[in-house]
């Protein structure tokens, strides 16, 4: 009991020491913590702890590809390869391509087209996507009668759904860092889905307003009286009432883009416009169509909504035009920064929000602080009037308890939200339980005549293993917590992990350390609990 | 300095004799709970039950709940639950899954907002679809279920049998009145309400441990006292410490209700709950378990080890009080005479007869 090596005692004062420090910036305000990290050297300035977004306010948005949106797409581009196919081969067919609800058929009346068409109807498997564990993407069948139809799998679209993801991920971090926020985190989560969260964020408005976007801009040309009814779609304008009749030939593509800026229209109103300028491709493009069709209007079509149709007065050759659309200018901000970081390959739908004002983060902030505060200060005084000087050793255990938890949580990078403030307060009940059960057990042993010294030493080594048994116990719900839940129960378990992890350090060898010390110098004659 | 005692010294309280009352009573209870949850069922917060969640600041400084029930109908958007709490500027509305989608949540989001903005600051914003409430619901359950095996595990090769299955016998129970607890104060069950439900579980568990372990110890140091006694004594002894816990970690939870804001209210209310019905189980049903699973059978079945384990647990004497303990114990309860526990374990012989005889029919 009394034997306490040098080196243990040594490194339980460096380990609280070094808990200390870690700890020390986080509680800085952040004035001060900036002024400090500029003197100090980035290695003796640990980093703040990470608050979650229920405690500082921000934004997390789970998107979803939107899966009818995704066939659809695929149904198109096969459709597109099957006629190219289809030219290629000098094949008849017999009415047009028509789609099903997962693919698309043909009527091919000529068995020996069929043979010919069907062996490269069957390789647009492999440009339609790569090896998929055996599994194919494509079925193509035909019958006798000669129809012909090409289907969609579950595999198949599983994953074009899992590489729409991995496309849209690059392009969401393009959008949200344009936005200027710091830190926003971009995950994949499962085949079909994308998390974003950015923290601190003040107008999660906009936000969803650049991530709802698909931002796939077209220029077509508007319809003129008389055409192919077949060529022809109605669209709905942005700005104006009613829709308009548009060629279904797309001229020139948002992806020949090379930049784009916000900006006022010089010549006119000088109201928001938005400038681009194309690549050599959508340059000699736009050059084309606009030399051919002077005269006639060109619409400027995003996610199938026309933003504007202006009348092409001369042809535009330089690579480079304008869309103006009845803009503010924050609307052409935010349309710059759509088509600079480029389109979804998918639409992406919003199935999960949670955003908290920095206001209330604030709020929750300085709920969680007092309620840490009254709660350790009502635990400390209890101690303190039922185990006098023991209680004092305890009290000190549990500070020391307390900056290992935040020093552990500084360490481990780990978010600390609100359920893990929860988390702590209950550590620290936990910890205190720990020490409960030695002084009851000490007390025990001396009211069953033993020897202060001899009670002492029963008592941290009795209670000891249902300390043990009771802390793993505990650590294995922390466990499957950690590894089952999700947000908020997540960060409750590292919270509770991590106490439980420093209680047998501090709570037991802290503990008996300081009461070796105190029996030392104390030399008492008589228990004090 | 007179220090604080809450509980009193040396008690002798006979709780297994409470066994024939509790068992009723708690199964009754969990009935009851059960019961509630069918009937009453939960009030499920949107990461359950799919929705909205909005949280209004008026920047008047006082919200008007009236005008603000009015929207539901005004927009459309079904019923909207206006709910005024702490002050009087702030609000809560919610409204359930709109019929359309993913989509349709959204767009139910911004007329609210196009609504209430010029009066109201939007302090939070949680929309939940419904498929992704429906995953909520099943990795929240799984989570209960798995770290209930997972603990049942543990303690199985930490104990004997009977010891892992009481402790889950009265994890079940903690666990079905704070379903209960839900069911019944209508509190929102939201994903902090499981973390708060996997803590009572981990009390539960932390305190019938303490107990089991005590139990395990005496189980060894007193091979002839009667089952029931010595789980009394076991429980009585660890007594002060049960006490003196739960009331530490009563305060902390008190402090969490009265100062930790709206959010974690229900989880600390929760956790309030959880520990008297956690203390309550350790004691009551837990260890009346271990006599009805006949605890002690099992020694009779294995000599050698218990010897070693006899040999082992009395390397430090227990002396003195223990004993008069034990006898004064069987005065009190007026039971079947107990023979006095002896300084040295007994022969094995001397307790087969005992323990046979208490064998509970199969």
């Amino acid at each position: 009991m009394l034997r306490f090596s040098t080196w243990k005692f040594l490194a339980i004062v460096a380990m609280t020491l070094a808990a200390v420090l870690v700890t020390v910036p986080s509680m800085l305000s952040p004035s001060t913590y900036e002024a400090l990290a500029a003197r100090l050297p980035s290695w003796l300035m640990p980093p703040t702890i990470v608050l979650g977004l229920d405690l500082q306010g921000g934004s997390h948005v789970m998107l979803e590809v939107d899966q009818s949106d995704l066939l659809s797409t695929q149904i198109k581009n096969l459709r597109d390869d099957v006629r190219r196919i289809l030219r290629e081969e000098k094949v008849a067919i017999t009415g047009g391509i028509g789609a099903t609800a997962r693919g698309v058929q043909l009527r091919v009346p000529d068995a020996a087209d069929r043979e010919k068409i069907l062996p490269r109807l069957r390789q647009l498997r492999n440009s339609f996507s790569a090896n998929v564990g055996g599994q194919s993407p494509l079925d193509v069948d035909a019958t006798p009668e000669g129809l012909v139809r090409i289907t969609v799998t579950d595999t198949g679209l599983r994953d074009k759904s899992r590489k729409a993801v991995e496309q849209s991920i690059e392009v969401i971090r393009r959008r949200v860092d344009a936005l200027g926020t710091r830190e926003p985190s971009i995950q994949r989560q499962g085949d079909d889905r994308v998390l974003v969260q950015v923290p601190g964020l003040q107008d999660p408005q906009t936000l969803k307003d650049i991530l709802g976007q698909t931002a796939k801009l077209e220029f077509r040309l508007v319809a003129e009286p008389g055409q192919n009814p077949a060529e022809v779609e109605e669209l709905e304008q942005v700005d104006e009432q009613g829709k308009l009749p548009i060629e279904k030939q797309i001229m020139v593509q948002g992806e020949d883009l090379t930049d784009a800026q916000p900006g006022f229209d010089q010549q006119r109103s000088g109201e928001p416009v938005v400038n681009f300028r194309f690549n050599i491709r959508g340059a000699q493009k736009f050059g084309d169509v606009t030399s051919k069709n002077v005269g006639r209007l060109f619409a400027i079509v995003l996610d199938n909504k026309v933003i504007s149709a202006p009348r092409i007065l001369t042809p535009i050759t330089g690579g480079s035009g304008q869309i103006s659309g009845r803009f503010t200018v924050e609307q052409a901000n935010n349309l710059a920064i759509l088509l600079r970081a480029g389109a979804l390959p998918a639409k992406l739908n919003i199935v999960e929000e949670r955003t908290v004002g920095p206001g209330l983060g604030q709020d929750s902030i300085d709920a969680g602080k007092r309620a840490a505060f009254v709660g350790a200060g009502l635990v400390v005084f209890y101690m303190l009037i039922t185990y006098g000087v023991f209680g004092v050793f305890a009290n000190l255990a549990l500070f020391v308890h307390i900056a290992f938890i935040f020093a552990g949580l500084v360490l481990l990078g780990s978010t600390l939200t609100l359920p893990g403030i929860a988390g702590i307060v209950l550590t620290i009940g936990m910890a205190v339980d720990s020490n409960v059960l030695i002084y009851e057990r000490i007390r025990e042993e001396n009211h069953a005549g033993r020897s202060i010294l001899a009670s002492l030493d029963a008592g941290f080594n009795r209670a000891f293993a249902t300390i043990v048994d009771s802390n793993v116990t505990m650590g294995v719900a922390a466990l499957i917590l950690y590894f089952l839940g999700s947000g908020p129960v997540r960060g409750f378990a590292v919270s509770l992990g991590l106490g439980i992890l420093t209680t047998i350090v501090t709570a037991v060898t802290m503990t008996r350390m300081m009461i070796a010390v105190w029996y030392h110098y104390a030399r008492p004659t008589k228990l004090p609990i | 300095m007179k220090l604080l005692r809450l509980a009193p010294e040396n008690t002798k309280f006979p709780f297994m004799r409470f066994r024939r009352v509790s068992y009723p009573f708690s199964a009754v209870l969990s009935l009851v709970a059960v019961a509630l949850f069918i009937f009453k069922g939960m009030n499920f917060g949107i990461d359950f039950a799919g929705g909205t969640v909005i949280e209004l600041r008026a920047k008047s400084g006082f919200a008007e709940v009236a005008t603000l029930r009015g929207l539901g109908e005004n927009l459309k958007l079904g019923d909207i639950e206006v709910q005024a709490f702490g002050n009087q500027a702030d609000a809560t509305l919610r409204f359930g899954l709109q019929p359309g989608g993913d989509k349709a949540q959204q767009e139910a989001v911004e007329k609210v907002r196009g609504a209430v903005e010029t009066q109201y600051d939007v302090r939070r914003v949680e929309v939940v679809g419904p498929r992704v409430s429906n995953e909520l619901v099943q990795s929240g359950t799984l989570g209960v279920v798995i770290s209930i095996l997972a603990v049942l595990t543990y303690l199985w090769f930490r104990f004997e049998w009977q010891f892992a299955i009481g402790a889950v016998i009265a994890t079940m129970h903690d666990l079905l009145l704070t379903v209960g607890f839900f069911s019944i104060t209508q509190l929102e069950f939201n994903t902090t309400s499981i973390a708060a439900i996997l803590t009572i579980v981990g009390y539960s568990l932390n305190e019938t441990v303490v107990v089991l372990d005590r139990i395990r110890e005496n189980m060894r140091k007193y091979k002839k006292l009667a089952t029931a006694q010595m789980v009394d004594m076991s429980i009585n002894a660890v007594l002060p410490r049960t006490i003196m816990t739960a009331t530490t970690v009563m305060l902390a939870l008190i402090a969490l209700v009265v100062f930790g804001g709206q959010v974690i209210r229900s989880f600390s209310l929760a956790m309030i709950w959880g520990i008297f019905v956690a203390t309550y189980s350790s004691i009551f049903i837990c260890s009346p378990m271990l006599i009805y699973l006949g605890l002690r059978n099992e020694d009779v079945a294995r000599p050698a080890e218990e010897k070693a384990e006899a040999e082992a647990g009395t390397e430090i004497e227990y002396h003195g009080s223990s004993d008069a303990y034990a006898a004064s114990m069987s005065d009190d309860i007026g039971d079947t005479p107990v023979p006095v526990a002896p300084k040295r374990p007994a022969p094995k012989a001397a307790a087969k007869p005992k323990s046979s005889a208490r064998r509970r029919p199969k």
